[in-house]
């Protein structure tokens, strides 16, 4: 007999899960369990979880068991997931990782919520993120730092850290997340997870607590392309309530998966490969570009000149439209508000300077500067001219290749606390992904190795809406590596 | 650039974010930082380059006027800090 204990449920990748719910093998109820108790036993270690969702869980794994007996079941139907804490779920509590937020109980849900519910996705809690999505480490968190499984003196990356950690740890197989300038590849890379930021407008904002409107874009986390292929199936999709949503056929991601790399052209832009680069990380990549060349994919060496102008481009872009979107909090509608104020203006300064943390608080203070009279063309308009070049740039270059291969961050993981108090140093963190954001391309993060212990990730970037392809690359990759296979010390 | 505490003080009062005095200080040297780091950006010409505000270069869809929403005032008023009949209640504004 091959039937696997309960004590093992959570080994199984999506494609796995829905595979043994669809034959019988097991039911959600098992499965969404399994989970919920290694939730309660493990994540008091890592903290990855603001909100665990266990009632309504128990009662979505029951719906989809009808569905599976029923034969009524998608490929995600009975799987569990966790949201990262960013998008709103009817009637429960979504902070944003933020003070602001912390009484906030969602009076709707995101359109990503409603999918992934309509695809019969069980869903375990809520996410820890950096507050408001801004980080890298996810220490900027009202509810704490989240813990690398790899290594707990270590951050996950942020902002999705519980996301990513999440999933490392096995408490889910999947995640959601979003990525405004890195915040899912780069905690996938630092967690040795796989993480997809899909082209900007393949998945609705809608419900997507916002930070910077034209470089958000939410995604997957997995432990395999090919269910990131199946989350995406799932949460990709035109979207009328998002105006920026695109209204383009959605393909089923899983269909080109395992076709050959023969012929593929993978372009390596000398600018991911120079200084700030840790050289164990240099090498990590290059051996997974050897990998991807011994599968049929042809190098082809390629520029990408403007990429440097990426991180300060982004730190004037992303902070302008946050200080706009966040006016919203002002503690008249919802979230936190100052007791007993004296006047409105009072009303509004103490309940922003109370509900927003420090780094929140500095790139509202940015952006506002940036956007003031007098600065707005030094500042905001410059770097949206200068966002025009690296969009051209990666367009050049995807003339001339099918995909773009590189390192997703510049080093592994580092110590909790360790940047903390040097934002700038932080923003470094994300200088080989803010710049597909920029330009609003898919991209993903795929594990590539380890460096003492702890992992490194493969970025990928592709053309616009070629999601297809970037994940058929990871997938042939994963069959050729087993980083993915490999557990977490404590977390197996 | 870089920014002294009344420069600091300004942009906080129109951010609407109260600042205690101790913390000045250190937000005037963690955006004199940040700032000086973002004018790389004038490091490139960019005479004649077209401003990008959308990846995709899409503007705004449009759809029919017509009532798409029902009227659900209450239910999300619920989690307002302070409500009486409909009305959300700030400090009193006109004396």
């Amino acid at each position: 007999m091959a039937e696997r204990s309960t004590d093992t449920i959570h080994e199984k990748t999506v494609a796995e899960s829905s595979k043994a719910l669809r034959a019988g093998e097991i039911s959600s109820r098992e499965l969404t369990e399994a989970c919920l108790r290694r939730i309660e036993r493990l994540d008091p270690k890592l903290n990855s979880l603001i909100t665990i969702t266990a009632e309504r869980a128990l009662a979505a794994a029951d719906a989809a068991d009808d569905r599976l007996r029923g034969g009524d079941a998608g490929p995600m139907t009975g799987v569990p997931i966790v949201h990262k804490d960013i998008f709103c779920a009817d009637g429960v509590r979504t902070t944003c990782g933020s003070r602001m937020l912390d009484p906030f109980v969602a009076p709707y849900s995101a359109t990503v919520v409603e999918r992934l519910e309509a695809a019969g996705a069980v869903m375990l809690g809520k996410a820890n993120m950096d507050e408001f999505a801004m980080g890298s480490s996810n220490e900027t968190s009202h509810f704490g730092p989240v813990r690398n499984p790899w290594d707990p003196e270590t951050v996950p990356g942020g902002s999705s850290g519980g996301s990513a950690a999440a999933v490392a740890a096995r408490l889910a197989p999947a995640a959601t997340g979003t990525d405004t300038g890195g915040s899912i590849r780069q905690p996938a890379a630092l967690s040795g997870v796989c993480g997809l930021k899909p082209t900007y407008g393949r998945v609705s904002r809608w419900g997507m607590i916002a930070f910077a409107s034209s470089l958000d874009q939410a995604g997957p986390f997995a432990r395999t392309a090919e269910d990131l292929a199946l989350m995406l199936g799932a949460m990709a999709g035109f979207d009328p309530k998002d105006s920026t949503s695109v209204d383009r056929e959605v393909p089923d991601y899983t269909e080109g998966l395992g076709g050959t790399l023969r012929g593929v052209r993978v372009g390596v832009p000398a600018e991911f490969f120079g200084k700030g680069l840790e050289s164990g990380v240099r090498g990590l990549v290059e051996s997974a570009l050897a990998e991807l060349e011994g599968l049929g994919a042809e190098l082809v060496e390629i520029s990408l000149p403007n990429m440097e102008l990426a991180l300060p481009a982004y730190y004037v872009i992303a902070p302008a439209e946050a200080s706009s979107n966040l006016a919203r909090y002002d503690g008249v509608r919802f979230g936190h508000r100052c007791s007993d104020p004296k006047s409105l203006e009072d009303l509004y300064k103490r309940s922003r300077a109370e509900g927003f943390g420090d780094e929140v608080k500095r790139r509202i203070l940015v952006g506002t500067y940036a956007l003031s009279a007098g600065y707005y063309d030094a500042y905001y308009l410059k770097a949206q001219k200068v966002r025009r070049l690296i969009a051209d740039d990666f367009t050049r270059a995807l003339e001339k290749v099918d995909l773009i291969a590189g390192p997703t961050s510049p080093t592994v993981a580092f110590g909790l606390g360790e940047r903390a108090d040097d934002p700038v140093q932080m923003y470094l963190s994300d200088i080989y992904t803010l710049a597909v954001n920029l330009a609003g391309l898919p991209a993903l993060s795929v594990p590539c190795g380890f460096l003492g212990g702890r992992p490194a990730g493969l970025q990928l970037i592709g053309g616009y809406f070629d999601e297809a392809r970037l994940l058929n690359a990871a997938h042939n990759y994963q069959q050729v590596t087993d980083w993915h296979r490999r557990a977490p010390e404590g977390f197996e | 650039m870089a920014l002294g505490r009344d420069e600091v003080l300004a942009i906080a009062h129109l951010a609407r974010i109260g600042i205690d005095d101790e913390s000045v200080e250190g937000y005037a040297r963690d955006l004199s930082e940040i700032l000086s780091f973002v004018e790389q950006m004038n490091a490139v010409d960019t005479d004649g380059v077209e401003p990008m505000a959308h990846p995709l270069d899409a503007v705004q869809r449009l759809r029919s006027d017509g009532v798409t929403e029902s009227d659900r005032r209450e239910h999300y008023q619920k989690v307002a800090p302070a409500v009486e009949a409909g009305l959300y209640l700030v400090p009193r504004v006109v004396e």
